[in-house]
């Protein structure tokens, strides 16, 4: 037995010399970013209030098991009391107590750190100041790597991105492969990204610096890789940034994000200095080869009553309907026997937007391909 | 690194006539692990053969075993199914982390991600379906109807075919390590990955048509138990005198009987998207991925509680008869059973707060999720309160009862903290969600099932199992768990995803050091648990761990009113309740197994049918994983066939003469003992 | 009993007292079986379930091709609806028939319902050859896929229940309509009506609605 007490001893002070050496920097504790400071604030106040009834529980139990051993014959023995009411409220009532605090902290949390909200401070008491335009990255999830599109630098970048700190960062993702995963865990939480759908995250970082990003949900092979460096400086250095992504990339084109989207493992930081219109569109509609219907528009046929038979067929026909003159011409043409509805179908087509890819529970809030 | 994508096994898109995709590339012995491990498996088979033919145990195993259909042999297969398939688990979780340890410390280490995903593909699968549902169902099998008074359940042959589609499904995964591949795309598997267009291999047809086959088996088996419970209780057992353990199992084979189906139509859709082109997934044509994983995690919520519900049911026998007392608020414990069921329901999406839904719809979730921990907590608090004011004897089932309350409670701590909406959007798939469910899988499910095999494994087999080595085990497990699953909950914290095998950059070692070395300890524990059977098995017969009374643990409910191991017909007479605790009650009053008076009893007979129809749908399986169509048609139409003439069988029981009924009874050894 | 209890005259019983003749398993057995059909039933319920949720989240999702309106022929299904529906009414009659132990009756209204059972399938399996032939296959759109196999799975399940009434029938002519026998017709009988009631739902829920709303 001291034998076995004293390999406990001699393995637990390994560990904890193991854990000293490796300085144990809890990033999610202690992030640069003002929303991830939030998330990890979240898990201190919630395991203190869980402890609140763990610590005593887990004490009781160690503190009966000794009481009541067998051999301590002082120790009170009612075989048969098996009831009490009062003690049968504590024990309902006390995890109830502490579900109606944590409920209501998950409650207010959850919606004051919703991904999709703008921002409303950059960092405690310090509110956005009016002016400032949130800086709009979108973000592409291939295999195996990361294409970070800026459009309002026009640039873009694989595996590697940048921002201003301070400045709020609003991340539009998608997937052009299998579902992913978008991390920067000293920025913000992570968000799934999925093809033919978009969603969002709003996020600052507080400090200048280069942080790690990479993927977070497995996605195959190349999943390992697919990482990226995330670097925030002040506004300058942001601007020599993109001068020098100006400066060394090529054309980011339909034809070269073909070739970019083709599988690849540890893919080299890419810089692209020009984008053509309409890439984000094409690739969140899946339809940047020639030779494919963009969602949008197979979207709003479907909305409009389908492409009938012809649709099988010849779905050509229906590629820019959303972006058409005159829609109305355009069903009469196409789905004739419709007419009769009409006037719901146009308040489709010029009032809502189409319907996003429907699921039983994310549907209003995962926001379907956009254009319109 | 191998970051080229030629070195991939060559998919087969022409498909042979008489061999589908099948040929001599699908073996793959130019991989040395799987190599080596063939030769490990090949040799231990080859041994076990030889042994069975040498001791002429075939017929033995045929007649008494797989053709069974009694349900304590049924359990008892149950749970070796589980062990066979829990060291397989296990050996894969070594792998992964010894290889996150050679890659945390800078090296590719020795399995390229090929591999390294279909390791933890595996292990998550065969732990979840394999080891871990085979032991639950084996305990629910063997002991509930023991403890409600019946001679069986109530379709006997039924239960053997569950038994067998589970052994079906088993076969095919390890049929996978030696032909052809598994699948790499986790354990659920989420589309589009798990599509033809990313997956075309046999790995995920594996996988698919593994847990189709094993989950029919499941629901057969979830129908079975609950008409049992609700049908075949003995005569004064009203539901609120039922054991609590028959209560988690009413509950758990509810759950089964609502939930599994909805895993067999999911599978079922991907699985047309596979092979015949359906677009149910691909968002290109219409379909929808995120369908898919709301479909899978209605299913996969409840079945966390289908494992854990029945666990509580164990802990709360044992806590009872080893405090010498009887349950603390046995009502508010079947209440709490009863909304826990319901409630697991309501929670499915927190495992994908992070895939876009809205800030409402994700703190409704995460309040539902916390809502069950009141249920959980209230449980826990009873289990305090039936040690209070007890007489403990530290047997192992309780140590192990002890180590689950104190494991347990960080489990769902954290638990609770991961369904926090914005906790969970940093915490999401990193290794801090994998402690956790390694938490409350390991410090609940596995805690409880060594603690059930230690209490119960007296009454199937007449001798209790070795302290010394089972306290080892123990100790293996306790300190291995701690060890190897601490350090991943800071390794979450400090952001870390998992399913990774390279890392960056080298100052995670340590802590993949300690959790490689809480592993090993582990092993260990496992280790030590094989010895201990074999001490056990070896010493049978003395004083010490001989149990002639069938009641070795002074047990407080029916199934030890009977002599251990019970007959084949469990009760001579069918026992009557009056009471919670009956057999307390029992020995209370002073009674004793009667001498005369038998009569008859009708026992159903054993059948081959239940072995022949799962091997037929195996080799179906077989068929359609290689596309070898005629194989897969052939296989299903003689499944098929036979079960039709399995219906033209009018003769399916018999009596047994009261006078084998007494013969039996008297020779089974001495009555039991008075109470103290 | 008392016999083996030598103290303790007040000792409740704990077994019950069996007679040599007293055969409760049997009864037992029965009704569970009925009770686990049932079960088995709402599981099977429970697919069906799913099968129409993700028909109600893509069976709009037509991927620019066709829709219910240019693809169904509402006359040809209330045909086929309307023998399903026949079909529950002859099984009626054939159950009515047997609790008065006219077999011959019986086997007759069950050919009956055979009958109809297949000239529904018969039907179904003009429907289908006739969207494959105009293009509409499961891989066409999500919302096809969600038809194929709402209304396949159903079509299945129907041969499935004429396979094993081909079965029962001559079971009963081996066997006459013994206890056994009469179960396993009760059992059809509950998987049936059950078959039909989900017809209804598919009936409404995809025909109609998707015709004429």
């Amino acid at each position: 037995m001291s034998s076995l007490r004293s390999r406990i001893l001699s393995v637990s002070s390994l560990v904890i010399s193991a854990l000293l050496l490796s300085g144990c920097d809890l990033l999610l504790l202690n992030p640069s970013g003002d929303v991830a400071a939030q998330q990890g604030n979240l898990i201190i106040y919630s395991t203190i209030l869980m402890l609140i009834v763990i610590l005593p529980v887990m004490a009781l139990t160690v503190f009966f098991a000794w009481k009541y051993r067998a051999s301590n014959r002082d120790a009170t023995y009612e075989p048969e009391w098996d009831h009490s009411i009062s003690l049968e409220i504590v024990v309902w009532s006390l995890p109830l107590a502490i579900i109606i605090c944590l409920g209501g902290l998950t409650w207010v949390a959850t919606h004051r750190l919703n991904p999709y909200n703008d921002l409303a401070r950059i960092a405690p008491g310090v509110p956005v100041a009016e002016d400032v335009e949130p800086l709009t990255i979108q973000v592409v999830a291939l295999d195996w790597k990361w294409l970070f599109i800026y459009p309002e630098q026009g640039i873009a970048m694989v595996n590697e991105a940048a921002a201003i700190t301070d400045r709020p960062v609003e991340f539009k993702l998608t997937s052009s492969t299998v579902m992913n995963s978008f991390y920067i865990p000293a920025l913000a939480g992570m968000i799934y990204t999925m093809p033919g759908m978009e969603t969002e995250m709003n996020a600052v970082m507080n400090e200048d610096g280069t942080y790690d990003g990479f993927a977070s949900n497995y996605s195959g092979l190349g999943y390992n890789w697919m990482r990226f460096k995330f670097y925030t400086t002040d506004e300058a250095g942001f601007d020599a940034w993109v001068d020098k992504v100006r400066a060394e990339g090529d054309v980011l084109d339909r034809d070269a994000f073909v070739a970019l989207d083709q599988p690849s493992m540890q893919h080299p930081v890419t810089p692209y200095a020009e984008v053509e219109d309409g890439l984000w569109t094409r690739i969140l509609n899946q339809c940047v080869s020639d030779d494919a219907l963009c969602m949008n528009d197979m979207m709003m046929v479907d909305a409009l009553g389908g492409g009938g038979l012809e649709g099988l067929y010849n779905r050509e026909l229906f590629r820019g309907i959303c972006t058409a003159d005159d829609p109305r011409a355009l069903i009469e043409i196409l789905r004739p026997q419709d007419a009769h509805r009409e006037a719901a179908l146009m308040s489709a087509i010029e009032g809502t937007p189409p319907l996003p890819p429907k699921s039983t529970t994310s549907s209003q809030t995962t926001t379907g391909p956009e254009g319109h | 690194m191998a970051t080229d994508l030629t070195h991939l096994p060559a998919v087969h898109t022409d498909v042979h006539p008489f061999f589908g995709k099948l040929t001599w590339q699908s073996i793959p012995i130019q991989e040395p692990v799987i190599l080596v491990t063939f030769i490990g498996v090949a040799i231990i088979g080859a041994a076990v053969l030889y042994l069975l033919t040498k001791y002429k145990w075939w017929g033995y195993l045929w007649s008494e075993w797989f053709t069974s259909i009694d349900h304590k042999k049924i359990g008892i297969m149950y749970m070796v199914l589980g062990f066979i398939m829990f060291v397989r688990g296990f050996a894969d979780a070594l792998l992964m982390r010894s290889q996150q340890v050679l890659a945390s410390m800078g090296f590719e280490g020795y399995l390229v991600p090929h591999h390294y995903d279909q390791i933890f593909t595996a292990h998550g699968v065969i732990m979840i379906f394999f080891a871990a549902m085979p032991f639950v169902t084996g305990f629910m099998n063997y002991v509930m109807p023991l403890q409600i008074g019946a001679r069986d359940v109530a379709f006997p042959f039924l239960n053997n075919l569950s038994f067998w589609l589970t052994v079906s499904g088993a076969v095919l995964i390890m049929m996978s390590l030696f032909i052809g591949e598994f699948s790499t795309n986790g354990w659920l598997a989420y589309p589009p990955l798990s599509g033809l267009e990313y997956s075309p291999s046999v790995g995920m047809d594996y996988y698919l048509w593994a847990l189709n086959i094993a989950g029919i088996g499941t629901t057969l088996s979830g129908i079975n138990l609950v008409v049992t419970i609700v049908k075949m209780r003995c005569p004064g057992m009203t539901y609120m005198r039922m054991p609590i353990f028959t209560w988690t199992t009413l509950c758990t084979n509810i759950l089964i009987v609502a939930s599994f189906p909805v895993l067999a139509a999911t599978l079922a859709l991907i699985t047309a998207d596979r092979y015949i082109g359906t677009q149910f997934f691909n968002a290109e044509l219409g379909g929808n991925p995120m369908m898919y994983v709301n479909l899978i995690w209605i299913w996969g919520h409840p079945e966390v509680y289908i494992l854990i519900l029945p666990i509580f049911g164990i802990f709360s026998e044992v806590v009872s008869t080893y405090s010498g007392k009887r349950l603390f608020g046995y009502t508010s414990m079947v209440y709490a059973t009863c909304v826990i069921m319901v409630l697991s329901y309501l929670v499915w999406l927190h495992h994908f707060f992070t895939m876009g839904a809205g800030a409402s719809v994700n703190s409704f979730f995460g309040i539902t999720t916390m809502i069950i921990s009141i249920p959980t907590g209230a449980k826990l608090f009873n289990w305090l309160f039936t040690m209070y004011k007890g007489r403990i004897r530290f047997e192992l089932p309780m140590m192990w009862t002890i180590a689950f309350m104190l494991t347990f409670t960080i489990g769902g701590m954290t638990g609770v903290l991961l369904a926090v909406p914005p906790a969970d959007y940093v915490l999401h798939n990193s290794l801090f969600l994998i402690a956790h469910f390694h938490n409350v899988i390991i410090g609940g499910v596995v805690f409880g099932v060594f603690a059930g095999v230690t209490h119960w494994f007296p009454k199937a087999f007449g001798f209790k199992l070795d302290p010394y080595w089972g306290k080892l085990s123990f100790w293996g497990w306790i300190i291995g768990f701690y060890l190897a699953f601490m350090p991943l909950y800071l390794l979450g914290l400090m952001g870390v995803t998992r399913r990774l095998s390279q890392f960056e950059d080298t100052i995670y070692a340590g802590y993949f050091i300690t959790a490689a070395i809480g592993a090993l300890f582990i092993a260990g524990g496992i280790a030590a648990f094989f010895i201990q059977l074999y001490v056990s098995i070896r010493d049978r017969d003395t004083d010490r761990l001989r149990d002639v009374t069938g009641d070795p643990w002074d047990g407080r409910t029916l199934e030890w009113s009977t002599s251990s191991p019970p007959a084949y017909y469990n009760f001579a007479f069918t026992p009557r309740v009056h009471g919670i605790d009956t057999y307390a009650d029992m020995k209370r009053h002073g009674y004793q197994r009667p001498t005369d008076g038998f009569a008859p009893i009708h026992m159903p007979k054993y059948t081959a049918s239940g072995v022949v129809i799962a091997g037929l749908l195996t080799v179906m399986g077989f068929g359609l994983i290689w596309h070898i169509w005629w194989m897969a048609s052939g296989g299903f139409a003689a499944a098929i066939l036979w079960a039709i003439g399995h219906t033209f069988n009018y003769n399916r029981d018999y009596y047994v003469p009261a006078d084998e009924v007494r013969a039996t009874e008297l020779a089974r050894g001495p009555r039991m003992e008075p109470a103290e | 009993m008392s016999t083996a209890t030598p103290t303790a005259s007040d000792m409740p019983e704990y077994h019950v007292i069996e007679t040599p003749h007293h055969d409760g398993a049997d009864h037992h057995h029965e009704t569970g079986t009925m009770l686990g059909f049932w079960i088995y039933l709402m599981s099977d319920c429970l697919i069906f379930g799913v099968l129409f949720a993700v028909y109600a989240v893509v069976g709009q999702n037509y991927a620019a091709g066709p829709s219910p309106a240019d693809l169904f022929e509402l006359d040809m299904i209330l045909v086929s609806t309307f023998m399903l529906l026949f079909s529950s009414i002859t099984y009626g009659f054939a159950v009515i028939n047997m609790q008065q132990r006219k077999t011959a009756m019986f086997v007759l209204w069950m050919l009956v319902t055979l009958g109809f059972g297949l000239g529904f399938l018969g039907l179904e399996v003009k429907e289908f050859t006739h969207l494959w032939h105009l293009g509409a296959t499961p891989s066409a759109s999500a919302f096809l896929s969600a038809f194929f196999t709402l209304v396949g799975t159903h079509g299945l399940h129907v041969t499935f229940g004429a396979i094993w009434l081909v079965v029962l029938l001559i079971q009963v002519g081996l066997h006459g309509l013994t206890p056994e026998n009469q179960r396993r017709v009760m059992c059809l009988s509950l998987f049936w009506h059950f078959l039909d009631l989900i017809w209804i739902g598919v009936f409404s829920f995809v025909y109609l609605t998707g015709v004429l709303l």
